[in-house]
């Protein structure tokens, strides 16, 4: 029951995005679509859990002083390796996210959970805190993507459902409408959170 | 001429809070009030300057000799951490008015992704010294203008009637929407 909750208090409770705003920057330049949003959203999965089993494992030897530039390091490791494995075998995802893939290393969302979960709690328990925190933040970029791909172009994972020829509110999938965006998605949370 | 184009296109066209979506933390967190907003903007236009100018050469002499290219993200978030504690002692030894003015930004401007992100740009867009230089202070001054434009509008927005889940966050984004909206003009500048 206690890993059952966290898995899912990243989803919805604690969403890293819609709720604690953590890692904005990266929500909002890569969701022009659906399967962009896709894409940032599992590498920073990947980034995440890696990170936090591995500072789990490592966090008695780590002298507290220098935790955070320790954690920096191993952040920036996995990093590195999620950016070279896709430029290798994803190279249109890796050129379309482009220099927001080594930015995951400066997101708040890995260096927080390091810091407020992996450092205090054993191996599985913030692996599977890894995998809710990731699995939000990727729910939250998908749905994100969608809604900017649907209203922008009038298609969803690239396949178009209205009249061929016909676009859609172009504005969505630039800068304002990830804004824009946004912030009505955080309000219609806010306003649920509020009535449950 | 090529660095008046340089100037224009990072201030204006390409501005990094309104069109590239770097640094948006700090573009939302201190932001509420104008004072606040030209301190943070006078730090990050010294640290990014400082740190591109040092990544740049470490890139230049250091990582391409030796083909260490991969470990540009590792050695370039190194050195941005180290930097900013450097200069927080310096600052606090040598010009304790300058520490008092830029003192409580110092640290926030680590974990603020536009100096990394420049510090990468200017690798990726094969940039000079000189150029570089050119394209952070410009980016660095976009940065700010973007910066006290919103607070400006900000303190005004704390003032008025807004409908109760709007408040706060969702606002601030809506406002900035509209911001980066009125600098998509700009889009045929350059």
């Amino acid at each position: 029951m206690n890993q059952f909750n966290n898995l899912s208090k990243g989803l919805l409770r604690e969403n890293p995005i819609l709720v604690l705003l953590l890692g904005t920057c990266p929500t909002l330049a890569v969701t022009s679509s659906a399967i962009n949003g896709l894409g940032m959203g599992l590498a920073t999965t990947f980034v995440l859990f890696m990170s936090n089993v591995f500072i789990s494992v490592v966090k008695d030897f780590v002298p507290d002083k220098v935790r955070i530039p320790a954690f920096v390091v191993v952040i920036a490791s996995f990093v590195t390796i999620v950016d070279l494995l896709m430029q290798a075998y994803t190279p249109a995802l890796s050129n379309q996210l482009g220099i927001f893939i080594p930015l995951i290393v400066v997101n708040c969302i890995v260096l927080g959970r390091a810091e407020a979960f992996a450092c205090k709690n054993n191996i599985f328990s913030s692996f599977i805190d890894g995998l809710g925190m990731g699995l939000g933040f990727t729910l939250a970029l998908v749905t994100i993507g969608s809604i900017r791909e649907m209203l922008g172009t009038g298609s969803i994972f690239g396949h178009k459902f209205i009249a061929e020829g016909a676009d859609g509110i172009l504005v969505f999938i630039l800068a304002p409408g990830a804004f824009i965006t946004l912030g009505f998605l955080i309000a219609i949370l806010k306003k649920i959170n509020k009535s449950s | 001429m090529e660095y008046v184009i340089i100037l224009i296109s990072a201030i204006l066209v390409n501005n990094i809070v309104l069109a590239q979506f770097l640094g948006i933390c700090p573009f939302l967190g201190v932001s509420t009030k104008t004072e606040t907003a030209v301190g943070m903007g006078a730090s990050v236009l010294f640290v990014m300057t400082l740190a591109t100018i040092v990544t740049f050469l470490v890139q230049q002499y250091v990582l391409t000799p030796l083909n260490l290219e991969f470990l540009q993200t590792i050695s370039f978030i190194l050195i941005i951490a180290a930097l900013v504690q450097m200069l927080e002692i310096i600052l606090k030894k040598v010009s304790p008015a300058l520490y008092q003015a830029l003192g409580i930004y110092l640290p926030l401007i680590t974990t603020n992704c536009a100096v990394l992100g420049v510090a990468i740009l200017v690798i990726k867009k094969n940039f000079n010294l000189a150029e570089s230089v050119v394209f952070t202070a410009a980016t660095a001054l976009g940065f700010a203008m973007a910066l006290i434009i919103f607070s400006g509008i900000r303190e005004q927005l704390a003032l008025a009637n807004i409908p109760k889940g709007m408040q706060g966050i969702p606002i601030a984004l809506v406002t900035a929407g509209i911001l980066a909206l009125a600098f998509m003009g700009f889009a045929g500048l350059v």
